[in-house]
């Protein structure tokens, strides 16, 4: 199918840009990447009166860190992240789970951002962000304001971004030495939504678990932060010797977290599986890659 | 006229100047504008690949992109992958000759895809093959041929660097 008739706009400026979706309210709709956006306005799921393209804002394109903290602009893109050696050195977690990020032609104009904006359960950036404590820089034509990853994401692609809001930034806090990282996620085909995946950060010091994070991915309204699991492991001292018992616990704590629902694609009960199975697999390979920067 | 606009763009290394409906795909714009048939649109919302084509050396799906957005941009499509003499583009002379063509509505959008990935890793694994086509679907189930043909187009362009 086709999209609808709407009135595009290609402002220049990020003012422009607030001025225009000020005036739209509502009605209003940022086109970054458009792979999200661009198929749902073609099978008519939505209509947007004024699409306010923000292509050629170039300041929105940047990708840096700022004092520590990593700063990802509205139009960077998959591709972007993927081939970032600052990200990749820093937030090596971004990097995993951007691989699994749909495939190159996608990956070459979807942006972050937009991923987060859209909030589908099954993509992999809002569970990214969620899990390494960032934070979304939304603007309007009134200023700014900065949301706690677990504040911005409200639930099935609901997010706290207001009418005549759009974000400008992502920001990802520093990871903390001695952090090991994964991302897993499983799927039928590779790079097609996910059935279910996790995240986790092991914060190791001495053998000892000084935080813990695991989120999973598909299992619900959006990304769940099993925090129960996360309590568990903190304090702990983790080797190959208790990690066995201490990573069950975690994969029945992360199989309680979800609420799985029947789809065309798998049952509820096959995803409650899922989450344990993914857990699992992504805190053994975080232990694997734990301590090696505390110890460089 | 915000449902209306004229734009500029450079396809196949021509220069052309035309007004759009703002909600034209870069897609319909290319083949119903244009006339450029040879991208094909399977399923209009980015899952099929067919309409796969190279916009400022990117690959991007042509029916998730607006015409308007092409404006001031390079676009390269089949009809651009000859070079001048009429040649074939190594791709589609290895293509040709692995019998990885069936019914040829995919094959437009494996062009691009296998153009991008042998610009970014001139000799890659059947693995990493297979990993970069994974958003293209053939559905004469051809992707063993296809595979092939990807490597042996990898094999021709290289030994023609070497001289």
């Amino acid at each position: 199918m086709k999209a609808p008739v709407f009135d595009y706009r290609a402002p220049r400026s990020l003012a422009e840009a607030t001025a225009i979706l000020r005036d739209a309210g509502p009605d209003g709709r940022v086109l970054a990447g458009g792979q999200s956006l661009m198929p749902m306005m073609n099978m008519r799921i939505v209509a947007p009166g004024v699409l306010v393209d923000i292509n050629r804002i170039e300041e929105l394109a940047r990708l840096d860190a700022d004092g520590g903290t990593l700063r990802v602009g509205a139009l960077v893109r998959h591709v972007d992240i993927l081939h970032s050696p600052l990200v990749k050195a820093g937030w090596p977690l971004m990097s995993e789970a951007t691989a699994y990020v749909a495939h190159p032609a996608i990956r070459n104009r979807g942006t972050t951002c937009g991923s987060v904006a859209h909030n589908d359960p099954a993509a992999e950036h809002p569970s990214v962000l969620l899990t390494l404590g960032g934070s979304v820089v939304i603007a309007s034509a009134e200023g700014r304001r900065e949301v706690k990853a677990e504040d911005f994401l409200q639930g099935l692609m609901t997010t706290a971004l207001e009418p005549g809001e759009m974000i400008v930034e992502l920001r990802y806090p520093p990871v903390r030495p001695g952090t090991g990282w994964a991302f897993v996620e499983f799927s039928r085909r590779l790079g097609d939504f996910a059935l279910g995946g996790a995240a986790a950060l092991l914060t190791l010091r001495g053998g000892v678990c000084e935080e813990a994070r695991l989120t999973l991915v598909g299992m619900g309204e959006g990304p769940v932060r099993v925090t129960a699991a996360e309590a568990l492991l903190a304090g702990q001292r983790i080797d190959e010797g208790t990690a066995p018992e201490l990573f069950e616990a975690a994969v029945q704590l992360a199989r309680r977290a979800v609420d799985p629902t029947d789809d065309v694609h798998a049952g509820a009960g096959y995803r409650r599986h899922l989450a344990g199975v993914m857990a699992r697999r992504a805190l053994a390979r975080a232990l694997l890659r734990s301590g090696r920067t505390h110890h460089a | 006229m915000p449902e209306q606009q004229t734009i500029t763009l450079t396809v196949n290394g021509r220069v052309h100047t035309k007004d759009v409906a703002t909600r034209t795909s870069l897609a319909d714009f290319l083949r119903d504008q244009l006339h450029l048939t040879g991208t094909h649109l399977g399923c209009e919302h980015g899952v099929c690949g067919a309409c796969t084509v190279t916009v400022d050396g990117r690959s991007a799906r042509a029916c998730l992109m607006l015409a308007v957005q092409a404006d001031g941009r390079e676009v390269v499509t089949i009809e651009g992958l000859k070079d001048p003499a009429g040649v074939w583009h190594p791709v589609q002379k290895a293509f040709f000759e692995n019998f990885a063509i069936q019914c040829g509505f995919c094959t437009p959008g494996f062009f691009a895809t296998a153009i991008e990935l042998l610009g970014q890793n001139p000799d890659p694994t059947e693995a990493e093959i297979r990993e970069y086509l994974s958003g293209n679907i053939c559905r004469c189930s051809g992707y063993q041929a296809i595979v092939e043909a990807v490597r042996a187009a990898a094999a021709a362009m290289q030994d023609h660097q070497r001289g």
